[in-house]
Order: structure tokens, then sequence, then C-alpha cells
């Protein structure tokens, strides 16, 4: 069999008495798209902080393409090829839309005590800035400062800053948060495109984008993995029905 | 806004233009005080731009700076109360002992963030002003006079005033070219990224403390300088400048003219010791005048007299 390209086995982190990873294990495979869904608090959020490395695990392991990466600091999971975008945006804002993807570049090219050139002038990264904003419809938009781009194009710049660290796996904390519904199904579009380059890990609410984009989806509930399987598997798991769709639905519905 | 004429760049020259004619104006008048005062001004604009790399672009709120500004100092007068009166040893020493001092006391406050950072670096510059004090041999809490200012083989003369002012505004202009190049250098943008965003600039990639360090480094050393030509303009070194209070007006003058802007801090400096001199000669409740004229500039300035001049611009 071939070895997934992340892997998490058994992993705990409690936050005092409550316990809101319990024990997760879940296989992403390569060119996978694997959504994580689940209730509010269900701990999506504190699973990929484990992830990335910004909150460390009580136990359990977590292997990026047979590497254990359970104890590596975030910088270097990112070298290594893991890239996030954040749940709440989380951009530089004081920048340009260019300069945030392009330090993105940067990162992943080489060390960065470079203390004479301009940083704006070295014409490869402002390439890879610019290919990356092109890739989520951002070209037009490169050099407007961060604060006054929409929330919209404010999630689709956090899609370009990750793209630019030109990792094997993206974890997209609910990039659809916030958006209407034109922007929701451009992101849907957009989306629909990078999986064909790159694995993605999608924690994400809206759940016609997870049913139309995922291979496989994971059921969070109270910390725990209640299931796993492809988006038909999952539509038709009781437990999964019982625990959380129902109702989600009926949010989605009204909301 | 990128024209090259914009309000900053405007300010900028004018500056450096006065700085550059003040000794064909004093010659001119015989107001020999203003060389002495600008004198001055200049040495604490190189001391506050140093403060602004780490506290306007790195976001680093360090209460220490002065502490730099005595290493410098005190490197110059030891080694001339030792009988080494050479500025190409002498100079050297006094930079390379603040690197060595910012690397110490940068590698164990940047662990830390926020009031605990300001706290910690206060802590270490009050440590070197005791230690200072401490210094029996050389003067302790009286200081220490400096007999011979740096000697530079002919090359130039710090006893000459003029001389000496060029100087100063040569390292400054030096110390601000410097420090436009490392702000828009690679380095220089993930440092002021990690101002703005310290999280995202991990997940991308960087790792935070050691380009911080760096360039904490960097900005004591620039002090040290500062330092080094202090101690040559006043022939004299005490514990006093690296007393906290000495931090705080370094601080007062990187806000005063605007924090992380290139020339805020000479803008800055100039303000302030200049207010600070004519304030002083009306009245010996000076700072009772000075203390609500910073508080109303930072309040409805909050770019600093930079931000101001800007923003009076653009109406």
């Amino acid at each position: 069999m071939v070895e997934p390209l992340l892997r998490v086995e058994k992993l705990v982190r409690r936050f005092g008495g409550i316990i809101a990873t319990d024990h997760v294990s879940l296989d992403v495979a390569q060119g996978e798209l694997h959504a994580i869904i689940g209730p509010n608090g269900a701990g999506k959020t504190t699973l990929i902080s484990q992830l990335i490395g910004q909150l460390m695990p009580h136990s359990g392991t977590i292997h990026l393409a047979g590497r254990d990466i359970t104890r590596v600091p975030p910088h270097r999971r990112s070298a290594l090829g893991l890239a996030r975008s954040f749940q709440i945006t989380s951009l530089l804002p004081d920048f340009t839309a260019a300069d945030n993807v392009a330090l993105a570049a940067q990162a992943h090219d080489g060390h960065s005590f470079h203390f004479w050139g301009n940083a704006r002038k070295v014409p490869h990264l402002r390439k890879a800035a610019q290919d990356a904003l092109e890739r989520v419809g951002l070209g037009h938009r490169a050099d407007v400062v961060v604060s006054r781009l929409s929330h919209g194009e404010q999630r689709e710049l956090e899609l370009a800053v990750a793209l630019a660290t030109r990792p094997r796996i993206m974890l997209l904390d609910e990039p659809m948060a916030g958006l209407g519904v034109t922007e929701s199904a451009r992101m849907v579009k957009l989306l629909q495109e990078l999986r064909r380059e790159v694995s993605i890990v999608l924690v994400e609410h809206d759940m016609p984008a997870v049913f139309a984009l995922a291979d496989r989806i994971s059921v969070l509930v109270y910390g725990r993995v209640i299931a796993s399987g492809t988006p038909s598997e999952i539509r038709g798991n009781d437990e999964v029905k019982r625990a959380y769709l129902g109702d989600q639905h009926a949010v989605t519905r009204h909301g | 806004m990128k024209t090259p004429f914009n309000v900053r760049n405007v300010v900028a020259a004018m500056v450096v233009a006065g700085l550059l004619l003040l000794p064909l104006y004093t010659s001119l008048s015989g107001n020999v005080f203003a060389l002495t005062l600008f004198t001055r001004i200049v040495i604490f604009a190189l001391a506050a731009s140093s403060l602004n790399l780490i506290m306007g672009y790195g976001g680093m709120m360090s209460f220490g700076h002065a502490a730099y500004l005595g290493i410098g100092g005190y490197a110059v007068g030891i080694l001339a109360a030792e009988g080494i009166g050479s500025g190409f040893i002498q100079w050297p020493v006094a930079l390379a002992t603040s690197a060595l001092f910012a690397l110490v006391i940068g590698a164990l406050s940047l662990r830390t963030r926020g009031v605990y950072f300001i706290m910690i670096t206060l802590a270490f510059a009050q440590m070197a002003y005791y230690v200072a004090s401490g210094l029996a041999r050389y003067g302790g809490d009286d200081g220490l006079t400096i007999y011979k200012r740096s000697d530079f083989a002919g090359l130039i003369n710090l006893s000459n005033r003029v001389q000496f002012y060029y100087l100063c505004v040569f390292c400054l202009l030096g110390g601000l070219y410097l420090i436009w190049r490392v702000v828009n250098s690679r380095f220089g943008m993930v440092v002021q990224g990690l101002r703005s965003n310290e999280a995202r600039m991990q997940a991308i990639g960087f790792p935070a403390t050691r380009y911080r360090l760096v360039c904490f480094v960097i900005a004591g050393t620039v002090c040290g300088l500062a330092g080094a030509l202090l101690a040559n303009n006043t022939d004299f070194i005490s514990p006093a400048v690296m007393y906290w209070t000495r931090s705080g007006d370094l601080m007062v003058m990187v806000i005063l003219g605007g924090m992380g802007t290139m020339f805020g801090p000479v803008i800055g400096a100039i303000v302030y010791l200049v207010l600070e001199e004519f304030l002083s000669q009306v009245t010996e409740y000076w700072a009772l005048i000075m203390g609500p004229l910073l508080l109303l500039i930072v309040l409805f300035g909050r770019g600093g007299i930079v931000g101001l001049l800007e923003r009076g611009r653009h109406g």
C-alpha cells in the first residue's frame, strides 16, 4: 500500500478537563481532498492547529510523507510542504497583496539574511507573487494594501499566500467563512482547480461545498472521528445523520 | 504618492540641507551655540533612528536603548583612560561591545513579548547603569572625563567643532542609509512582517526569533556608534547616559517624529531637544509645558510629526 501523504495517529489534546482532540486518526492520500466537518466546538480548529504545529498534542503522532513531524516547529513544517490558511483571515494588513505573497515565496527561497538589495525588486519573487495572485483571480489587485481588500478578496489572498509556499498539502480552515453566495461559488470553483495540483485538508461548514469537493470526509464530534468515508458513505451514515447532518442542514437552509 | 515630491521626501531634503548648511550659518552669524546644540541633536537623532529600526519597523518596544549610548561611550572613555587614544581602535571596540551586549540582551529578552519585553530591556539597561556606577577605577557615579578626543591619525580632527559636527552628520546620514537599505531588503521585509503578524509569518515558514535578534543587534550597534560620538562631544561619560529616563527620551523622540518613518526620529530629536533647550531657559518647570505638548502630538497625530505633515497636505 502507498504511504499516505499525511498520517495522523491517535492524536490527543486536552484543555484542562476537556478532551478537544480524542484519539483522532486520519490519512490523507496524495492528491486527495479530505474534508473535516463537525458541529461548532467539535475541535476542528484545534486539530488543524496541531497539524500546523501551533499547538502541541499530548499524545499521538503526525507523519508527513513518512516523516514524523509531531514535534517539528511551524516554520519547519512549512519548509516541508505544509501550508495553511487561517479561519479568521490572518494576513499582513499593512502590506500590499503582492508583498504578502512575495514574502511567502521568499520564505521558501533560502534564508532571508540579505540586508542590502531591495526585496521588492527581486524578479523571481515578484513573478511568483504575481503568478499566485493570478491563480486566485487577484492579479489586478496586486498593489492594493490588504486592509483595503474586501473580505472575499482577503480569503482568496490567503489561498495565494499558501500557494506561493509551493506546498504538497494545504490545510484550509473554513475558506468560505463569511463569504457571500457569489464569492462562495467562486471559491468552490477555485478549490476545484487547485485540488488537481495539491492535496487539501478542508475544514468547512458549507455542506453543499464540502459534498461537491471532497474525495473523503471525516466527521468530528466532541473531538472524536465518528465516521470517515466518501461523501455518499457519509450521507448514508446513520450516526452522522443523528449527530450532525440533520440540524446542520436546517442551519444551512435558513442561514 | 509615488512622485519624488511627496511630503516625506521634501521634509527629508529640507532637514538634510539644513543640517549640512548649519556651520555656514554659525560662522556667518557667530552663533557658536547653535552648532553645539545641533551636534548633540545629530548624535541623538542617530540613536533615535537606530531605536526606530527595532521599535518602528520591528515592533520591538525596547525601553533600554540608552544602554548602548553608555556602552559605546564607555568603550571610548575606558580605552582613552588606559592610554589607547586611536579612534581606529576605540570605535570598532565601541561597536563590537554594543553588538555583543545587544546579542546577549536580545537572546534573553526576545523570548518575551509586549510588556514583558519592555520590562526586561529596561531591567538590563538599569543593570548596565549600576555596573557603570560601580566602576570605581573609571569614576563610578561621578563619571569619567575624557582628556583627549579619539585620534584618527590626522585624517580628521575631532577637536575642531566644524569637523566634528560634519563627522556626526556623516554618521547620521550613513546610519539612515544603512537603515533604509536594511528596511527594504529581504531581511527588512521579514522583520516588518513579524511586526505585522507573527503567526502568519511562522505559518509561511519564517523562524521569528533569529530575524528579530539580528535586527536588535544592528540597532544596538548603530546606537553604540552614537555613544562613541556622544562621549567625544561631551569629553565625558557617566552612568547617567544609560539611566532609564534617557531611554525614555529616545522613545519619545521616535514617537514624536513618527515611528516607522525614515526621517521621523531625526525630526523628533530636533523638536524635542530644541524645545528642551528653549523651554528650560524660560522656566525651570519646562517639563510641565513639554509634557502636555508631547501628549497633544501623540493624541492628535498618530503618525507623529511626519504623520501630521502628511495629513495636513491631504486635508
